[in-house]
């Protein structure tokens, strides 16, 4: 595998990351809304 | 296309694993352990759901913290055997990245953390960023000999934070242990200093070996020790601890002061084993603690008062 080759690897691995990342921030802002709507 | 292909192609490639170094995950978890020991012996109970939110947010300011300190020491860390290899002066993740990436989570762990927990966890959550940010790294560190002493306070609050996101307001119990993990603080780095002392030298950090020297050092870390190890049993006297408590607190207090002496009488300066030893004590002497204090309030072991 080149250099080429392993960079663009990491860089999708860190945009997967960076995705869950998102949605676990999405959902914990869901969850806690709903704590703080109906403690 | 091609210009932007050639802007990519020269950038650091960075790994997942490169952002989680970023993040000291060793300070980390021991700020986790003690910010959630303040939360399990706060007397209230939180959801939780906020509680493992207020966790987060912890965890996410000491990552801040330690993304921001890197990008900031990137200079003198290319210096020092011990810090070299860390992501940014090994050219894996660029400065300005580690910036951005510091900057972004510390407004992230403060502005959620104001939003679903309470505003003082998030006050003293963004006063123990900016302690450290600003005031340790940015203004101490490299200025003078007392910079861990000082510096050490935004590493001695999460278990105050811990106890604000859970109760909403402070009071002696959560400062007691911020007391302890300060006065811990410069026996731990100073020990760590004496056989890294030429680390520091040649970064040019006014470490206390290489401005006052190793003498001075043993004389300040016998100090520091001789006042943590009794404040580490307060605890018990006051009444917020038992019997496991005591036990961790003498036993491992008593360690402490033993490598200290060991400490004291060094012959092998090059080498420095006994501060090597003092430096794996303070760790076990800071962890034993809390995790004595935790087991007793999650085990419902009554305070030391309740027995006799």
């Amino acid at each position: 595998m080149d250099a080429n080759e392993r960079a663009a690897r990491q860089r999708k691995r860190r945009n997967w990351a960076i995705a869950a990342v998102l949605a676990g921030v999405v959902v914990l802002f869901y969850l806690m809304t709903m704590v703080r709507v109906h403690p | 296309m091609a210009n932007i292909d050639t802007f990519v192609a020269s950038r650091p490639a960075a790994t997942v694993g490169d952002f989680f170094a970023l993040m000291k995950p060793r300070v980390m978890s021991l700020v986790v352990f003690t910010g959630f020991t303040g939360m399990a012996i706060a007397p209230a109970s939180a959801n939780i759901l906020t509680a493992f939110c207020a966790l987060l947010c912890i965890a996410a300011g000491a990552g801040a913290s330690g993304a921001l300190n890197m990008a900031y020491d990137a200079d003198i860390d290319g210096l020092m055997a011990r810090t070299a290899a860390r992501p940014i002066p090994m050219g894996r993740i660029a400065r300005g990245d580690a910036l951005a990436f510091g900057w972004m989570l510390a407004v992230a762990a403060v502005a959620t953390m104001a939003l679903f927990v309470n505003d003082l966890a998030a006050g003293l959550l963004a006063f123990t960023i900016f302690f450290y940010v600003g005031i340790y790294t940015l203004l101490l560190k490299r200025r003078t000999p007392q910079n861990i002493v000082i510096g050490g306070l935004s590493g001695a609050l999460p278990p105050a934070i811990g106890w604000a996101a859970v109760t909403g307001a402070l009071s002696w119990q959560p400062l007691l242990l911020v007391a302890i993990i300060f006065l811990w603080t410069p026996p731990h780095f100073w020990s760590l200093s004496l056989f890294r002392s030429d680390d520091y030298a040649r970064a040019g950090v006014p470490m206390l070996p290489v401005v006052r020297g190793k003498r001075s050092t043993r004389r300040h870390i016998l100090v520091y020790a001789l006042i943590l190890v009794p404040l580490g049993i307060a605890p018990a006297a006051l009444g917020m601890a038992g019997p496991l408590y005591v036990s961790a607190a003498v036993g491992t207090g008593g360690v402490l002061l033993w490598r200290t002496e060991a400490v004291m009488r060094e012959a092998d300066e090059a080498r420095e084993p006994a501060a090597r030893r003092l430096f794996t004590a303070t760790i076990v002497y800071l962890f034993l603690l809390f995790a004595a204090l935790l087991a007793e309030h999650l085990g419902g072991i009554a305070p030391l008062h309740a027995w006799f």
